[in-house]
């Protein structure tokens, strides 16, 4: 297929119906509004069902029956909109349902704002519901990325029968680059047995409900399920190796991260960037090629900098971990050289 | 007399208290699915509460639902399936008071789907709490000393606020005895035969006894439909909207 010019979260809507995606559910909020404006036309011309909800608890509640009557479900949000779809995530969850729930992340707390930003990280990684789980969170840096990472994700929510986050922010949803589709791919309603589509006689009632009421092993398994799904690591090291002080960075600040590697470079300060490309399962994996290291700095765009939680879990206490935060802005390169410089003076050179 | 129930009525041991209407409802909707022949067809969801155990009460491919939104989960259902039939079955507190937006909303989009409320005038599963369909001066564990309606408000009728809504089918039945049973029955039905049909949707709401939230014996609080319940919730169908409407 020829590429396109097309908006993130666009090309992330007709991505999803690439995937097989045939339900979409959601309700509107500024940055993500896009996907659902796209899908409310483009669902109906590929068969599929669109409906505007409500709000956004409705929304991930059709979600919840699509996903258990067999369609691949997605929803999407922002901020405010993706607090209120952690009841019915919890509950996808509990019951070991597959959906895909995009979070195109706004900044700050309460209503905060709809400029771009990356504090949903705690949220996002953490189980932004109530209960005791995580789920796989994917990060795309571009507009190429939010097509790819759907039939991923959706893979992935079956492959494992639980929702997959998408991690996405203003913008990437928000700006146009070239892309390519994937090819469309068809989903059959029926691929699995567990899905409810009436009991015939003599046969076994199927029970969409909290695992723990039907698993002989609940501890046993759910333990063995999250322990396969953290093997799901995935990311991108860009001259980790000889790194003095590695950068790490998802999505969007990746990107700023990746030419501030080069620029400092030019000048003779040895950076690297470590991109962890799922959030969680976070990508400790990479933090071996970091053998010259002597700190790592976090950037993203929030201020208590979510990430170094997880940076000082892989790294261990033998280093220095900081954060450059922006928030209304994307990070520039010259303040980050300028910090990591401060960091290795710090270190002692 | 017909002394046999439906094939999909488990009679594995259910957790409801003695006297309870629930399984009176899953009588019903399991004989009308039969006579329907519908038995393998229905997909059904229900609330978290007390009619959650109606996972195991009826062999139905089922899913239980979060508090107050399985209405929203069944309009999923039934667009992905849009062949089979498909019900939401919950409480008075689910669909009136926290799942209000959604059975509001179904309605105003009559969206193709069944919804069963089963109204017993309050809280069952967490002890008895006042809801939105408590009479006044009920006493239950939130209004010690009686629901005032100056603060809490009259009983939520349905039939009140969703007649103006363009839905196909709106009808309150009771399950006191046997009489309101029959006419319960033939709600039940008739909503599904429009369902079935694509007429939209059909909220089917049974007056149902609670004896041990109410502190009554079973007889007492069946008595307390017909005595207490009925004046203020009105029997019969609200609206039935005609196929070529």
């Amino acid at each position: 297929m020829a590429k396109v010019l097309l908006k993130g979260n666009e090309a992330l809507a007709e991505a999803a119906l690439a995937a097989g995606c045939r339900f979409y559910s959601g309700y509107p909020i500024t940055p993500q509004t896009e996907i659902l404006e796209y899908l409310s036309w483009r669902m109906e011309e590929v068969g599929g069902e669109f409906i505007q909800a409500e709000s956004e608890l409705a929304g991930i509640n059709m979600v919840l029956g699509a996903a258990a009557a067999g369609a691949r479900a997605l929803t999407t949000s922002s901020g405010p909109g993706f607090s209120l779809k952690q009841e019915g995530i919890s509950y996808l969850v509990a019951a070991d349902l597959p959906a895909v729930i995009v979070d195109v992340m706004r900044i700050g707390t309460g209503l905060g704002d709809i400029a771009q930003g990356q504090g949903d990280y705690w949220q996002l990684t953490r189980g932004g519901g109530h209960g005791d789980y995580h789920t796989l969170v994917l990060a795309p840096a571009s507009v190429q990325e939010n097509a790819d990472m759907m039939a991923e994700a959706f893979d992935l929510a079956e492959k494992y029968r639980h929702p997959v986050l998408i991690a996405s922010d203003a913008a990437i949803g928000q700006m146009i680059e070239a892309v390519e589709i994937p090819e469309f791919k068809e989903h059959d309603i029926n691929k699995f047995d567990w899905t409810i589509k009436g009991c015939k006689k003599g046969t076994e009632q199927r029970k969409i409900q909290n695992v723990y009421y039907t698993h002989p092993d609940y501890e046993g398994y759910l333990t063995e399920k999250y322990r396969q799904m953290e093997q799901e690591q995935r990311y991108e090291t860009v001259q980790v190796e000889d790194a003095e002080l590695v950068l790490v960075a998802y999505g969007i600040s990746s990107r700023v991260c990746r030419e501030t590697v080069e620029i400092a470079r030019e000048e003779g300060l040895k950076l690297g960037l470590i991109r962890p490309i799922t959030l969680w399962p976070f990508p400790v994996k990479a933090f071996e090629e970091a053998k010259a290291a002597r700190a790592f700095l976090t950037v993203e765009m929030n201020i208590l900098g979510q990430m170094m939680d997880d940076v000082k879990l892989a790294v261990g206490s033998g280093y220095p971990v900081d954060h450059y935060g922006s928030i209304f802005e994307i990070p520039e390169s010259d303040g980050i050289i300028a910090k990591a410089k401060e960091m290795l003076k710090k270190e002692g050179k | 007399m017909r002394l046999v129930a439906p094939e999909t009525v488990t009679f594995t041991q259910s957790g409801f208290c003695p006297g309870c209407g629930h399984g009176l409802a899953v009588r019903l909707i399991a004989e009308v699915m039969e006579e329907m022949e519908l038995s393998e067809k229905l997909l059904a969801i229900v609330d978290v509460a007390c009619g959650s155990l109606n996972i195991d009460s009826w062999r139905f491919d089922t899913i239980m639902a979060a508090h107050g939104r399985p209405i929203a989960t069944a309009v999923g259902v039934k667009k992905v399936r849009p062949e089979n039939p498909v019900m939401a079955y919950i409480g008075d507190g689910a669909a009136y008071s926290i799942g209000m937006a959604e059975t509001m909303h179904t309605a105003i989009r009559n969206d193709n789907v069944v919804a069963i409320v089963i109204n017993n005038s309050l809280y069952g599963m967490t002890g008895g709490q006042c809801a939105p369909t408590s009479l006044p001066g009920q006493i239950t564990t939130s209004t010690p000393k009686g629901k005032d309606p100056k603060k809490a408000g009259m009983p939520f009728r349905v039939d009140q606020a969703f007649t103006g809504l363009d839905i196909a089918y709106l009808a309150r039945g009771s399950m006191a005895d046997a009489k309101g049973m029959m006419q319960s029955k033939k709600y039940i039905k008739k909503a599904f035969e429009k369902h079935m049909r694509g007429e939209g949707f059909c909220l089917v709401e049974l007056l149902s006894p609670c004896p041990t939230n109410l502190n009554m014996t079973p007889v007492k609080s069946v008595e307390r439909i017909k005595n207490e319940m009925i004046p203020f919730f009105p029997l019969g169908e609200f609206k039935d909207k005609k196929e070529e409407e």
